[in-house]
């Protein structure tokens, strides 16, 4: 069969439309089922105890009364569970805690009961008994030599001496002479900037069914960012083989990385196997808060130099990232991406990796890099300011475009950044007027964009429609992106093709939903196996024509025969091979299983106006613009919704959201009431420009476009609020006190 | 203890139930009676996801005991389409792309609807403030509010 491999632009008939998503009934209806909205017969209640304190030694654990309580069929401790392996330890420590209970939250015990309303009489009746240790909570201080320990031993060989054992690791980047970059500025910003911990504040709490049998199978539903992974990771702390265990995912009630691991997983696993019988688990929100993944929170030195006429001659930073309990913050991806928009001479970025006595960090939309883009964004805005250059300008004149040798390594091929900034300047935003104690500001953001392990199957049916099987929960709209990827390829009506998300069973490996890896990856394998089901449909018809293989080509939803020597045959549209295809050789079905390279790096700029009330220090974002590069937009919608979605997360990370400690270490607002994202009431609508430059790593030039979207808004807010209160805003959030001390602070000065 | 026996009206179907005193209208929903559009985002009333009506009254079930509902009329997610007639909100969500992930969805319809009937042509600020106790965290509420103010007009239009 001759595919079109041709190098033209193509036209598409069905990506780039807007059709309904395939679940959409199933989600405005209320019948979709997500984590907690499943049950299953002889179901027990499962619920988790948690440590009251930032860190104790866990001396004993009595469950002997819980166990006691008419009712309850199963006490579950860390002793349970036996040695693991090395890669899952911190997993299992983390879902239930070993010799020390290392942050507020963090799991000791659970039980599995008749009723919920037993099952939490008899965590009242476990008795531990802990040994509170000195606690730390601050990344700056949980660096300093005499901090508290939390893991004593584990210090990576790349951390210098004179810090704490709570440095786990050191990373460095970047290129070039730093000190001979400054020396050439006119001007250098050097400044610390700091952002508060966030959580991914997903609606949907964690929830589980976990089903164990004596003869070691099990069944699992779960709300997960990937079930493969829930597989692998639950299998190997419980000594399963991966083929016994069968995950499926729920409906999936939002993730943006906070379900990327697992947390209830194993405990339910193993709170079935000892009562036998079926365990559903559903944390509350206060858990959630409590114990699940939020972001590091960070502590960041920038030093950057300019030349008067805005050329960047050197950039800096020192990054540090506290990622909870276990080591493992995204200090890495921070501090490869934060000078990632720029095409730089001397560049170098260093980060440290810091555990504290806060649940363990979880990958966060973009994981590590809003933080960096935070500080280096702010500093830039301080030094165009400072010459009164354009923002915008002075971006453009420096910015990465196809060729440019990157930060963090490699060499950019075709990149759509400078389109976002030239799409930015001539945007009708960019001149409106302002008005009192108002301010614009700009930034830009970048994110890698992954790819990897992924398997897809398109079966033909005998009445020639298609099901596709994906192995990617669809956190989004990716079943109607999928599925328009598969109708484009066969030339057949979107309607004619239905996407299902498969369990664990019925494909190979999949990574998990995370890093923009989906419309790429698995639109990627859902395009290479229709194209083999149309080399199989091709060869039915030249078998049925009785001519050569090679003499038929697929064309729009029809094989015929094609050269010089093919002969004269009516095209067979799809429906007319499947509906022979018993009599032809069988089922016909295209697979396609890769580890997906050529995600191809996304960029994108956003503008942002805001007012600052002078007398209580509030921020209104006035008007929001996003300008980002997709590669091609499959479903527009969807497009837009990631960016909307994105911006308004950071303008959350920008003004509210922050987690706080008290001076005991315990977390003190662990609800959604005093943990406050953004409401309807906050916003104005959030307007999108989508560009266009083709991935070359994709056969329809598609790039992942969920994370970027939340790398620019800190910094854009921060570079807008500091020019609307007449003070550069360098610690998030700008939450209302803060920005009013800090315009008090500037009028006393 | 003994349970509270309930009568009721749930979508205009006549329900009873037994529950617990400290069993919230939401536990009874979603626990009971199966009712599992409802959602328990966060407990405390502050995500707007178990929202349904009694009596014409926009409530979070999870703020209400499910006793409570002793001979009154409530209304639910399950209830808002008419046989395989969707509500105008309901398509307009769909065409729209107004939801992502879906779990805030059926709450932010409920109130949604409950608004339409109280104010057929709201300003973008009315539908702002009455859906700020409905917590999205995918869409940045853009496509939500566009959505309740097209399906409004249509209504308009229609009536």
């Amino acid at each position: 069969m001759a595919l079109d491999h041709s190098d033209k632009p193509r036209t598409f008939k069905v990506v780039g439309t807007r059709p309904p998503r395939p679940d959409g009934i199933d989600k405005v209806t209320g019948r979709a089922r997500f984590g907690a909205d499943i049950v299953a017969p002889g179901m027990l209640t499962g619920r988790v105890l948690r440590s009251p304190h930032a860190h104790a030694r866990i001396v004993k654990i009595d469950t002997s009364k819980a166990r006691a309580l008419p009712g309850v069929k199963a006490v579950v401790t860390r002793a349970d569970f036996g040695a693991v392996p090395e890669d899952v330890a911190d997993v299992i420590d983390n879902c239930m805690a070993g010799d020390k209970a290392l942050y507020d939250g963090h799991a000791v015990a659970a039980v599995a009961a008749s009723s919920a309303a037993v099952a939490r009489k008899a965590l009242r009746l476990i008795d531990v008994d802990y040994e509170v240790l000195p606690h730390v909570t601050d990344v700056d201080a949980a660096m300093k030599p005499d901090a508290p320990v939390l893991h004593a031993g584990r210090q990576e060989e790349t951390v210098p001496e004179g810090y704490s054992q709570n440095v786990m690791s050191r990373v460095e980047f970047g290129h070039g002479d730093i000190d001979k970059g400054l020396a050439e500025a006119d001007r250098v910003v050097e400044r610390t900037y700091r952002t508060g911990a966030t959580h991914q504040g997903y609606i949907e709490p964690h929830a589980c069914l976990a089903t164990m049998g004596p003869d070691g199978q099990a069944d699992l539903w779960c709300c997960t960012q990937g079930h493969y992974m829930v597989r692998n990771t639950c299998a190997a702390i419980l000594g399963m083989e991966q083929g016994q265990l069968r995950v499926t995912a729920s409906e999936i009630g939002g993730g943006f990385g906070g379900k990327t691991v697992v947390f209830l997983e194993p405990v339910a696993l193993m709170l079935s196997k000892l009562a036998g019988r079926p365990v559903k688990m559903v944390m509350s929100r206060s858990e959630v808060l409590r114990a699940t993944g939020p972001t590091s929170s960070t502590s960041i030195d920038v030093k950057i130099g300019m030349t008067k006429d805005g050329r960047i001659t050197a950039g800096f930073a020192q990054l540090r990232y506290q990622g909870g309990a276990y080591p493992g913050s995204p200090v890495d991806m921070g501090s490869m991406s934060a000078f990632a928009p720029y095409d730089l001479e001397n560049v170098k970025t260093v980060g440290f990796d810091v555990v504290t006595n806060r649940p363990k960090a979880a990958a966060y939309r973009a994981p590590g890099a809003p933080m960096a883009a935070f500080a280096v964004e702010s500093a830039i805005d301080e030094l165009a300011k400072g010459f009164d250059l354009d923002p915008l300008e002075v971006r453009l004149k420096n910015a990465a475009r196809e060729g440019t040798v990157a930060s963090y390594g490699p060499t950019f091929p075709a990149i759509g950044l400078e389109a976002t900034l030239e799409a930015a300047k001539a945007h009708p935003h960019w001149t409106a007027p302002l008005g009192e104690n108002q301010g614009r500001g700009v930034a830009c953001g970048f994110w890698f964009n992954f790819g990897g392990d992924t398997c897809v199957t398109l079966n033909v049916t005998p009445d020639g429609t298609v099901t596709v099987s994906e192995g990617n929960p669809d956190i989004g709209g990716s079943r109607a992106s999928m599925t328009m990827m598969a109708a484009e390829e066969l030339g057949i009506p979107y309607d004619r093709v239905r996407t299902i998300i498969a369990d664990t069973g019925a494909l190979g490996q999949n990574e998990v939903t995370d890093g923009s890896r989906v419309t790429f990856a698995v639109g990627l394998a859902t395009i290479e196996a229709a194209r083999n089901a149309k080399r199989e449909m091709c060869k039915r018809a030249a078998m049925i024509w009785g001519i050569d293989e090679e003499a038929v080509e697929w064309v729009d939803g029809a094989a015929r025969p094609a050269g010089p020597n093919a002969g004269k045959h009516d095209p067979m549209t799809l429906k007319e091979i499947a509906a022979i295809a018993s009599n032809t050789g069988g089922p016909i079905a295209g697979h396609y299983e890769v580890n997906a390279e050529g995600a191809g790096v996304s960029f994108g700029t956003h503008m942002v106006d805001v007012e600052v009330d002078p007398d209580t220090g509030a921020t209104k974002i006035l008007r929001y613009t996003v300008f980002q590069d997709a590669g091609k937009a499959v479903h527009p919608a969807y497009v837009e919704g990631q960016f909307q979605g994105g911006a308004v997360q950071g303008i959350g990370w920008a003004l509210n959201e922050e987690y706080i400690y008290g001076e005991d270490g315990i977390l003190q607002n662990a609800g959604f009431l005093d943990y406050r994202i953004p409401v309807a009431s906050d916003l104005p609508m959030i307007d999108t420009v989508i560009l266009e430059i083709a991935n070359p790593g994709h056969p329809y030039g598609v790039r992942g476009v969920g994370e970027t979207p939340i790398v620019p808004p800190l910094a854009a807010i921060a570079n807008a609020v500091s020019e609307a209160a007449g003070v550069r805003m360098t610690d998030l959030p700008m939450s209302p006190p803060r920005v009013l001390a800090a315009i008090q602070g500037q009028k006393g000065g | 203890m003994s349970q509270i026996h309930v009568t009721t009206s749930i979508n205009g179907d006549a329900t009873e139930f037994l529950c617990e005193a400290e069993d919230t209208l939401l536990d009874v929903l979603r626990d009971r009676l199966g009712m599992t559009g409802s959602k328990e985002g966060c407990g405390t009333g502050d995500c707007g996801a178990c929202s349904v009506t009694v009596d014409g009254r926009l409530v979070c079930s999870c703020l209400m005991l499910g006793a409570e509902a002793e001979g009154r009329e409530v209304t639910t997610i399950e209830g808002m389409a008419t046989g395989d007639r969707l509500h105008p909100l309901q398509e307009k969500f769909i065409e729209m792309a107004a939801l992502q992930c879906g779990i805030c969805t059926p709450g932010i319809l409920v109130a949604a609807k409950s608004l339409l009937e109280k104010n057929p042509d709201p300003s973008e600020e009315e539908v702002r403030y009455w859906l700020a106790g409905n917590l999205c965290r995918c869409t940045g509420y853009d496509k939500i509010i566009r959505a309740v103010m097209d399906t409004a007009a249509d209504l308009r239009r229609a009536s």
